[in-house]
């Protein structure tokens, strides 16, 4: 009896042990020869390859994470539930988490790629958001517009107020996004799309919410499947998946809305409490390289800020293609998203339920 | 209790603090609290609030729908299960379990694929000649979803109450002269009530808090009160109002444990 007790005591520890184990497990160090980086960047953003040269070339081990949106990004890095190093946020998420002391200075000295490779103008575009240029690195920028199938409309698109049109019921698909959705809307009716003056917000969501019939679905990255696949005639898109779903189906335009519209850039950043900073800003570097920056554009043709990987671009076309690389000079109403803080946040969400209900 | 047993125990008594309990208490804690952390009952009352209101009726409704579906489609089947030789019906269920083998997320964006405006099932249609069905991204796409999951949920503690009814007891009423609607509304359907309440609570609770099936088949258009919830969560990153209104969910379910302990005394109803 008493061999029992023991037996099954033995048996319980095992299994306190063996549980332990596999929870500290993920929250050791190590991986590569070289120590680990752990990534987190928005979902089909890099070429897989990329990580591998730089597993090989360096010896560190990359633990690599994405997300869908800013806003699921944050409380995840926030809450410190995970101990990221490198996160690729954009514009206004970098204000707001600089708002929020949780980036680390980058030491430039380390990244020579960075200093070097990424043009001017972006470094000066990226002061709207980092002021000194202290906390980010360029990744990829470009425009929010609308994409559209030319064999499902019946005039060219050129402005926001088409989404409206009841002609194409059941055939627009917005952003499920809340910066997003909401900048269409106050473009539409004329306003800043980092207004957080509650009457022109409130205008702005009751015409979302007048435009809510006619939406067929809000979502993310799937617009560019169902663009492509043909399931509706007017997308509100990113400017990188242009190239991309050009290329899989012919019939589709890019456009820059009349209104204007959303610039925006998408930088990396050393979270302040990251466990492997050295790695990091290898990592952030190596990212900056010419000929990896050009083989991450091929793979996402998003369009790169990266001046040694443009002249690496093989088809003249793309290198100087006007969606990829558009003249900005043309559009005097692109705006870039700041962040509106803890009350402007709670403004849009609150108002973005509203849509949502209704 | 013997210091066998309790030591025994040890890792199921470890699970629920770690995983049940200490999740719990911080619901508690979060929706209970506000951003400075003092009480407050505010993010419960926020249930009030015209679209969270809107967004509970809603999922209320849509889970009621689908529960009472998944009732209607599962209890003849079961009966038919029931009444079959073990040889024939466990070849009948293993038919409807071998989808769960498959992610349910998987199966969900099957769906969208299946309905979608120039999907499988129109293809087909158009291809006979027949009207196209444009169901996705409304109310009824969701509710086939539901079904769809749920249904096994309802069909197994079917099936389980009523294969338990004694033949005899059957024979006896028909013995005693009752038609075999009387059987039925006398002896059949009163004795397979567990089994009833189980499976309305396994179908009803996952529908009532889902939040997949409306994003994916909904097109993020409809918002259930699981969606306020999750956004709430991961992009308003509001901890403090999705916990409130979940401690408002918890009533809801609370409420349904209560009625199926009311009716199913015997604890007959569990599944399989």
């Amino acid at each position: 009896m008493k061999n029992k007790t023991t037996r099954a005591a033995i048996l319980t520890l095992s299994c306190l042990l063996t549980s332990m184990a596999a929870l500290t497990g993920c929250g050791a160090s190590g991986g590569g020869s070289n120590g680990e980086v752990i990534v987190y960047n928005w979902g089909e953003y890099i070429d897989p390859e990329t990580i591998e040269m730089f597993e090989k070339e360096t010896g560190i081990k990359v633990v690599y994470d994405e997300f869908e949106t800013n806003e699921t990004m944050f409380p995840k890095v926030e809450s410190g539930a995970a101990s990221y190093d490198v996160v690729c946020p954009s514009d206004y998420m970098i204000s707001k988490m600089i708002a929020a002391d949780m980036l680390a200075e980058l030491n430039f000295d380390n990244m020579p790629n960075a200093k070097a490779n990424i043009g001017a103008q972006y470094y000066e575009q990226s002061r709207g958001f980092d002021p000194d240029n202290k906390y980010s690195v360029p990744y990829c920028w470009g425009t929010v517009g609308i994409l559209y199938n030319q064999t499902m409309v019946e005039e060219p698109i050129t402005n926001w107020a088409q989404l409206w049109d009841e002609k194409y019921a059941d055939n627009i698909l917005m952003q499920d996004s809340v910066r997003d959705a909401f900048m269409v809307a106050e473009k539409l009716n004329g306003f800043s799309m980092n207004t957080v003056d509650p009457d022109e917000l409130a205008v702005a969501r009751d015409s979302l919410i007048e435009q809510k019939p006619l939406v067929q679905a809000y979502v993310i990255d799937q617009v560019r499947d169902k663009m492509i696949g043909g399931e509706a005639a007017i997308g509100v898109i990113y400017s990188g998946e242009a190239i991309y779903t050009q290329r899989e189906n012919p019939d589709l335009v890019y456009v820059i809305p009349e209104e204007g519209t959303n610039i925006w850039i998408d930088s990396w950043v050393i979270l302040k409490d990251a466990p492997n900073k050295e790695n990091a800003e290898k990592f952030i570097d190596f990212m900056c390289r010419g000929d990896i920056a050009v083989k991450n554009f091929e793979y996402i043709t998003y369009s790169t800020p990266n001046d040694a990987a443009r002249e690496l671009i093989e088809d003249e076309d793309i290198r100087n293609s006007e969606i990829a690389f558009p003249d900005l000079s043309q559009y005097d109403n692109l705006e870039v998203f700041v962040y509106l803080g803890e009350e402007g946040d709670a403004l849009y969400n609150e108002m973005w339920k509203e849509v949502k209900s209704n | 209790m013997t210091s066998k047993s309790k030591w025994l125990s040890a890792p199921y008594v470890l699970w629920s603090v770690v995983f049940i309990i200490i999740p719990l208490g911080m619901i508690f804690y979060y929706g209970l609290t506000d951003k400075t952390g003092a009480f407050t009952l505010e993010n419960i009352t926020a249930i009030m609030t015209a679209e969270h209101r809107k967004a509970l009726w809603l999922s209320l409704l849509l889970s009621l729908i689908s529960t009472l579906i998944c009732f209607l489609l599962a209890y003849p089947l079961a009966m038919i299960l029931a009444n079959m030789k073990v040889s024939q019906h466990s070849f009948i269920i293993l038919i409807f379990i071998l989808p769960m083998w498959m992610n349910f997320l998987l199966r969900t964006l099957a769906w969208q694929t299946l309905l979608e405006k120039s999907g499988v099932i129109n293809s087909v249609l158009t291809f006979l000649h027949l009207p196209n069905i444009n169901i996705i991204n409304t109310p009824y796409a969701i509710v086939l979803g539901m079904v769809y999951n749920f249904l096994p949920f309802m069909v197994l503690p079917l099936y389980n109450a009523l294969s338990k009814i004694d033949e005899n007891v059957i024979n006896a009423a028909r013995d005693l002269g009752a038609g075999s609607v009387h059987t039925f509304f006398r002896i059949i359907l009163p004795l397979s009530v567990p089994g009833i309440i189980s499976g309305i609570t396994m179908v009803f609770v996952p529908a009532l808090t889902t939040f997949v099936i409306s994003t994916l088949l909904g097109g993020s258009k409809i918002l259930l009160i699981g969606n306020v919830i999750e956004q709430e969560f991961t992009q308003a990153s509001n901890w403090h109002l999705g916990s409130g209104l979940s401690i408002v969910l918890m009533i809801f379910i609370i409420l349904n444990m209560i009625a199926s302990a009311v009716f199913d005394k015997d604890g007959e109803g569990g599944i399989l």
